[in-house]
């Protein structure tokens, strides 16, 4: 019986463990062994050379300053996403009878393909031409046609990528806290009341943020280390058939074409991508110790 | 386990081994002996796929599929080429790394006794100490398409000089239309080295040294942000550079595109157009463009090279028919044979006529050295340069520093 046991737990986990073993994690060691190697145009290099990777990718302004431009972006980013998914959170769980129908609303668009959200934006809404949508509600006004990606004075590309990400992701992040608002109970808002706490900021301060801990961390951790992840939108807002412009280039981006590109330095690459996954790990470690992850809502 | 961890790497990290379940493998002719697989990147021009496809049913020696691969090509190529299941032939610009990491294969036999006959600008980069490491197809090359009737309307002569070209996209520039469009992002991506060649300077000296190492290269780079500071260029179009959209909506008066785009620009503008070469900077000035071509290489990966080489030699030296089809009936290039371009009557009046002098006599291609890094740190330069106004001397400082690091490297790998 036992025997039987161990046999179908290999059966069905067996094949999803193989894959993961096979496609997460042997390239993922085998890119941290390739860091350490001259490895131009082959994954299976023969010239050993140290840390001189490291050091290239540390002294590449290029890349440095890519870093530096996500922890700002991160740092931006970050907050404002979930101000905006707690502000919707909250009003949608008041409204009564129609709270799906806004919960779907606001839901669907994480569902739609971040490229395809990239190329809307681009094509038609933040169009540099004078019949984008923008561009043709600047004109209503009398303001001149905006060049929005091309445009680094203002640095107006920002503005098509925040408002891409926002959409595409606070409607994932509002059902989480709404979850979590959900099981919050009700008593307590009650016994507020009984108190004299004013609904209100206070009743939020001081009942709802401490019993959404649990869930704010959660939605925290999964946006800081998507900020660092960025690619899918910043890729297909901002590249061409030459490159990708030197503004805004998330770390990914460059290490993309870095290794896979033309370039074909995967032993480069790869020790930029190890770099980029301590300094994501430095930075969620350090936010969960600062946050008390693992602290349940109840203990708040 | 060497061998099948790295299969799985390349599987699912390099994605090289995935891209070729997908693609069309049509084509396959009616031939004998071993199967061998050729990828051409898509071409715009209908017609064309059909055509490759006829030429490699044709021949009798092998069983040729031909893929047709849409989406960023060389990025494909170069990732196909670290797996035994990419291509056996394919086009493309085999680059520095590829050639001395040994992935693609000599081909200097192949033009024994014709080589002469192979145009030597895009013959030039496709060779390396001596040898031949690609087949070249057709002549690829870049100038200024302009709006004659736009031109005569504003007072403006067709730019002869830079600081003309400014001041005519200036005057050019309306609410409505713009004066110049060189690509959405400024023109970093498709001038590349073309503004340091009008220059009188050069990517690359012939002895391996940076060729833009001088005070006249941060001058003409700095005159670019003129144009974006003035206004007048064109920025976000639906369209890039490569496509004549823009200037065939009447978005711009004056577009940077390609030779391909010649025959819509002629359909759809007929006498109302010129082409220019990019206008030359300087006392030591002269016109600069750009020309490149892709070649027929072989992969080193492949099973069959000797077969493989065959049908290269057999398609893009013997079949001058083939060829020159493939050059002038769909789109528009210049056939990279000179005795072919001398036949082709379609290159001899108008705006096609202009466009072969100025290859003949202007033309420049980037060196086999100028690398991808080199490159990337360049066109970073010349987009702070044009875009935020950096300064062209610090800026092409650092890039200068780059190259020469990644000379020195290429360098030290062939000695």
């Amino acid at each position: 019986m036992r025997r039987n046991r161990a046999l179908w737990f290999w059966v069905f986990v067996g094949p999803f463990a193989l894959g993961l073993a096979l496609f997460t994690y042997v390239p993922l060691l085998w890119s941290v062994a390739l860091s350490f190697f001259d490895a131009h145009n082959t994954v299976t290099p023969t010239r050993f050379v140290g840390l001189d990777n490291y050091t290239a990718m540390l002294r590449d302004d290029a890349f440095v300053d890519s870093l530096r431009t996500f922890l700002v972006f991160t740092a931006f980013i970050v907050p404002v996403t979930y101000v905006f998914s707690l502000s919707l959170a909250l009003m949608v769980n008041r409204v009564g009878r129609v709270r799906a129908f806004f919960r779907s609303v606001f839901f669907l668009p994480a569902a739609c393909s971040y490229v395809v959200a990239a190329l809307v934006w681009k094509m038609s809404l933040f169009s540099g031409v004078r019949f984008g949508l923008v561009n043709t509600v600047l004109g209503w006004f009398g303001g001149d046609p905006v060049a929005w990606l091309s445009t680094t004075e203002p640095p107006w590309y920002w503005l098509v990528i925040v408002t891409v990400r926002l959409w595409l992701q606070t409607g994932f992040y509002m059902i989480l806290f709404l979850a979590g608002l959900q099981r919050i109970d009700p008593a307590l808002y009650e016994a507020a009341a009984v108190d004299g706490a004013r609904p209100g900021w206070t009743v939020l301060r001081h009942i709802t943020l401490p019993q959404l801990r649990a869930t704010s961390v959660a939605v925290v951790l999964l946006l800081v280390v998507n900020a660092f992840q960025a690619f899918d939108e910043f890729y297909n807002l901002l590249s061409d058939a030459r490159g990708y412009p030197p503004y805004a280039r998330p770390p990914l981006v460059y290490l993309y074409y870095t290794a896979l590109g033309q370039g074909q330095n995967l032993g480069l690459g790869s020790a930029g991508a190890v770099i980029l996954a301590l300094v994501v790990a430095v930075v969620t470690v350090g936010q969960a110790r600062w946050l008390r992850l693992g602290r349940t809502d109840a203990d708040g | 386990m060497r061998g099948i961890s790295r299969r799985a790497l390349l599987a699912a990290g390099v994605g090289g081994g995935l891209v070729t379940a997908c693609g069309s493998n049509t084509g396959r002719g009616g031939g004998s002996g071993p199967a061998l697989s050729q990828w051409y990147h898509q071409y715009g021009e209908a017609g064309t796929q059909q055509a490759v496809q006829r030429y490699a049913a044709a021949y009798r020696k092998a069983d040729v599929g031909v893929q047709w691969r849409p989406g960023d090509y060389d990025q494909q190529t170069a990732a196909a080429l670290l797996t035994d299941s990419g291509p056996d032939v394919f086009e493309g610009s085999p680059t520095l790394d590829q050639i001395q990491g040994g992935q693609v294969v000599d081909l200097t036999d192949l033009l024994d006794g014709v080589r002469d006959d192979f145009n030597p600008a895009v013959l030039t980069p496709k060779t390396y100490e001596g040898k031949i490491w690609g087949i070249p197809q057709v002549i690829d090359m870049q100038l200024l398409y302009y709006r004659k009737s736009l031109l005569a309307d504003a007072g403006v002569e067709p730019p002869t000089t830079l600081d003309a070209l400014i001041d005519a996209a200036g005057k050019l520039t309306s609410g409505k239309v713009k004066g110049l469009f060189l690509g959405n992002d400024g023109g970093a991506g498709v001038l590349g080295g073309t503004p340091l060649y009008a220059a009188g300077l050069r990517l690359v000296t012939d002895d391996g040294k940076v060729g833009f190492d001088d005070p006249s290269a941060a001058r003409t780079l700095g005159k670019l942000h003129r144009l974006h500071a003035d206004r007048s260029l064109l920025l976000g179009a639906p369209a890039d550079w490569s496509d004549p959209s823009a200037f065939l909506q009447g978005l711009t008066a004056m577009q940077w595109s390609g030779l391909w785009a010649l025959p819509q620009v002629q359909k759809e503008l007929g006498d109302d157009f010129g082409v220019l070469p990019f206008p030359k900077d300087g006392a030591h000035g002269r016109p600069s463009v750009p020309v490149g071509a892709y070649g027929a290489a072989v992969s080193a990966r492949s099973r069959h090279k000797e077969a493989a080489k065959a049908y290269v030699k057999w398609l893009w030296v013997e079949r001058t028919d083939y060829q020159e089809d493939f050059a002038l009936s769909y789109g528009f290039h210049i056939p990279a044979r000179i005795s072919l371009a001398k036949k082709a009557t379609e290159l001899r009046s108008g705006a096609a006529a202009d466009a072969v002098r100025f290859t003949t006599e202007y033309g420049y291609a980037q060196p086999l050295l100028w690398t991808p890094a080199g490159q990337t740190a360049y066109q970073d330069a010349l987009s702070r340069i044009i875009k935020d106004g950096a300064s062209p001397e610090s800026e092409l400082r650092a890039v200068v520093r780059k190259v020469s690091a990644e000379l020195d490297r290429v360098k030290k790998k062939s000695s």
